[in-house]
């Protein structure tokens, strides 16, 4: 009891040094949990893919379309449950700046993904109307959309005023599902195509294909492709966790880049640590000779260098942690929500961020120990600071 | 009166680069249980080393040291440093008090190292304060006293554990007449009323008539012992 509060008086002795190494740990924890959570919130989307889904797109990229037909010829295949499909519609909402994803859908789009959980009540009445739309929690706060609202968006990659009216909110059903969607019949669009632009009529942004067995992904795959191969549009089917990776691969250097960041925050703290703990024991070598002269032994030392140093450690990653929930809740409501849709701190980081600081800790007390247990008691004397 | 301390041939050189610095030469020196025993000499005679060696707190090149009746030189350094707790005590020059610990806690340091319970502790470590004369002080850190006071907290904390021998590196040499007196009073007190072997290294003439042996050094030689009341009479 005596040598912890002995720790805690040591570690009181140089109050603004203490503070200041305290205060640099708390930030470094900060910076880390963000940088991590803003890594998670970028790979939200590969760990929201649900195992037993899939996607087929075109073989040489997403952008060009695929047939409608090839939906018939999919769920013809054995462990295939249900294909739905979706384009991407692009469009502006009044400014260029009001992004979020907009996307014409199967109407059994919302079965395929029953993460966006639409009431009966809501769906009913989105499955009679051909220019209904579902939009998601999030936006509709943003944008205060309302059930019965018109939306009326400028079309860019399909041409021409669209308006939709709105007869569903759909609640995120988990933590990693995104809320900021739009999902509105591609009846709707294809109508208006066939009738001004019949050569994008029937055209399909990629299917949707649930299995009954994910263990049956890779088979399923292979029956798809070898389908359409050969055909004017060749497909290319994975699982939707490899699709959405997909997306990311333009950015894992940026990704890469933050990922080593926040391990370099945790480098740079901890010289810093490191430089308090051998300044500490170094204005301290005459009383370590005076522990040793009484008979402590090196283990002695040990703890109580090293538990300077945790306990230093230990109070700069509380505050940290402390401070890292509400920083990363306004940080969340300052950046869109369409750009990072989920934005949340994963249980991981923070036991990331507290394994961290217990490194630091022990990192940090390693060469003032080495040189504490080096020093013979008569040089320890000798010693002038 | 058995011997407490048996120095056999003691050597001790340190090596300053490739420079072998020989302090100590060939010392012998034996020490009954109970005595006050001044070591003198002009500064680097190796009167501290001898100290520090008799202490285990630091080992010779080469010879033989029985202290409290262990061949200490041949111990393993843990083995030393339990052999230090249970059997000497230490009073500094510049007192070494830990300064961010109270007079109370700076006593009780040793005390740890033993498995008495809390309130033994208290008791032993109150008493010792005591027989110090800071009894008023236990909770004063070193900063709150004066030079004379922070020894005798250091001399508490050297008896606190009660050793068998009492080893002081020049105890009053950071300290003025009256503090210095105070504190050689103190020491004569320890080693008359109870019985502890005391091994002085000092400069001060005045503070050597207090010893009942008094040895020189010189250059890493022990001369031959004076009986104190020779001293006295040549001083």
């Amino acid at each position: 009891m005596r040598i912890l509060k002995l720790i805690y008086k040591n570690t009181l002795r140089h109050k603004l040094r203490s503070s200041l190494t305290i205060l640099g740990i708390a930030i470094a924890v900060i910076a880390f949990g963000l940088l991590r959570t803003v890594v998670t919130a970028w790979y939200v989307g590969v760990e929201a893919a649900a195992a037993d889904r899939m996607i087929t797109r075109h073989s040489v990229s997403f952008i060009f379309p695929l047939p409608y037909s090839y939906k018939q010829k999919i769920e013809g295949i054995s462990g295939v449950q249900e294909v739905s499909f979706a384009n991407w519609f692009g469009g502006t909402y009044k400014d260029k700046n009001n992004f979020f994803a907009r996307m014409a859908v199967g109407d059994n789009m919302l079965d395929v993904y029953p993460e966006y959980a639409v009431p009966k009540d809501q769906l009913d009445v989105y499955n009679k109307e051909r220019n209904s739309c579902v939009v998601g929690k999030d936006i509709a706060e943003k944008y205060n959309f309302k059930l019965g609202d018109i939306i009326t968006m400028d079309g860019d990659i399909y041409p021409g005023q669209w308006d939709f009216v709105v007869r569903g909110i759909y609640q995120p059903k988990y933590k990693t599902t995104d809320g900021t969607q739009m999902f509105f019949h591609w009846e709707y669009l294809n109508e208006r195509m066939t009738k001004e632009m019949p050569g994008r009529a029937n055209d399909v942004g990629w299917y949707i294909i649930k299995i009954k067995d994910q263990t049956q992904s890779a088979t399923i795959s292979e029956k798809v492709d070898a389908l359409f191969k050969n055909s004017p549009a060749e497909t290319k089917t994975e699982t939707e966790r490899a699709f959405n990776q997909g997306f990311l691969a333009s950015t894992s250097a940026i990704i890469t880049a933050m990922n080593v960041m926040s391990f370099m925050i945790i480098g740079i703290i901890m010289l810093v640590l490191g430089n308090t703990m051998i300044m500490a024991s170094r204005e301290r070598t005459r009383e370590y000779a005076v522990f040793k002269t009484l008979g402590f032994s090196g283990f002695h030392m040990i703890g109580l260098i090293l538990g300077e140093s945790m306990f230093i450690a230990c109070l700069g990653s509380f505050v940290g942690l402390a401070l890292v929930f509400p920083i990363v809740a306004s940080f969340e409501k300052f950046i869109p929500k369409t750009f990072f849709p989920v934005f949340y701190i994963e249980p991981i980081t923070l036991i990331l961020a507290v394994s961290a600081a217990l490194f630091i800790g022990i990192a940090a007390s390693i060469f003032p120990i080495q040189r504490v247990l080096n020093t013979k008691i008569v040089e320890g004397f000798r010693f002038v600071g | 009166m058995s011997e407490i301390i048996d120095v056999q041939n003691v050597s001790k050189s340190y090596w300053r680069d490739s420079l072998e610095i020989s302090v100590l030469h060939n010392i012998s020196l034996k020490v009954n249980e109970g005595e006050f025993l001044c070591l003198m000499g002009p500064s680097g005679s190796g009167k501290t080393t001898l100290l520090n060696l008799i202490a285990g707190i630091d080992r010779p090149t080469k010879g033989k040291l029985i202290v409290a009746g262990t061949e200490i030189a041949s111990l393993e350094e843990s083995a030393l440093a339990k052999w230090r707790s249970a059997s000497v005590g230490f009073v500094f020059q510049f007192y070494n008090l830990i300064p961010v610990l109270t007079a109370f806690e700076n006593v009780e340091l040793p005390l740890l190292l033993t498995k008495l319970s809390k309130a033994e502790r208290r008791k032993h470590v109150e008493t010792t304060l005591e027989i110090v004369g800071l009894g008023d002080r236990i909770h004063h850190y070193p900063k709150q006293l004066s030079g004379g006071q922070e020894q005798r907290v250091a001399i508490a904390r050297a008896i606190v554990t009660d050793p068998i021998l009492l080893v002081a590196d020049e105890p009053t040499g950071d300290l003025d007449r009256t503090s210095a007196e105070e504190i050689l009073t103190l020491m004569e007190r320890l080693n008359k009323e109870f019985k502890k072997t005391i091994m002085m290294v000092t400069h001060d003439p005045h503070a050597a008539q207090r010893a009942r042996i008094i040895r020189h050094l010189d250059k890493g030689d022990l001369t031959e012992g004076v009986e104190y009341e020779n001293i006295k009479a040549n001083l």
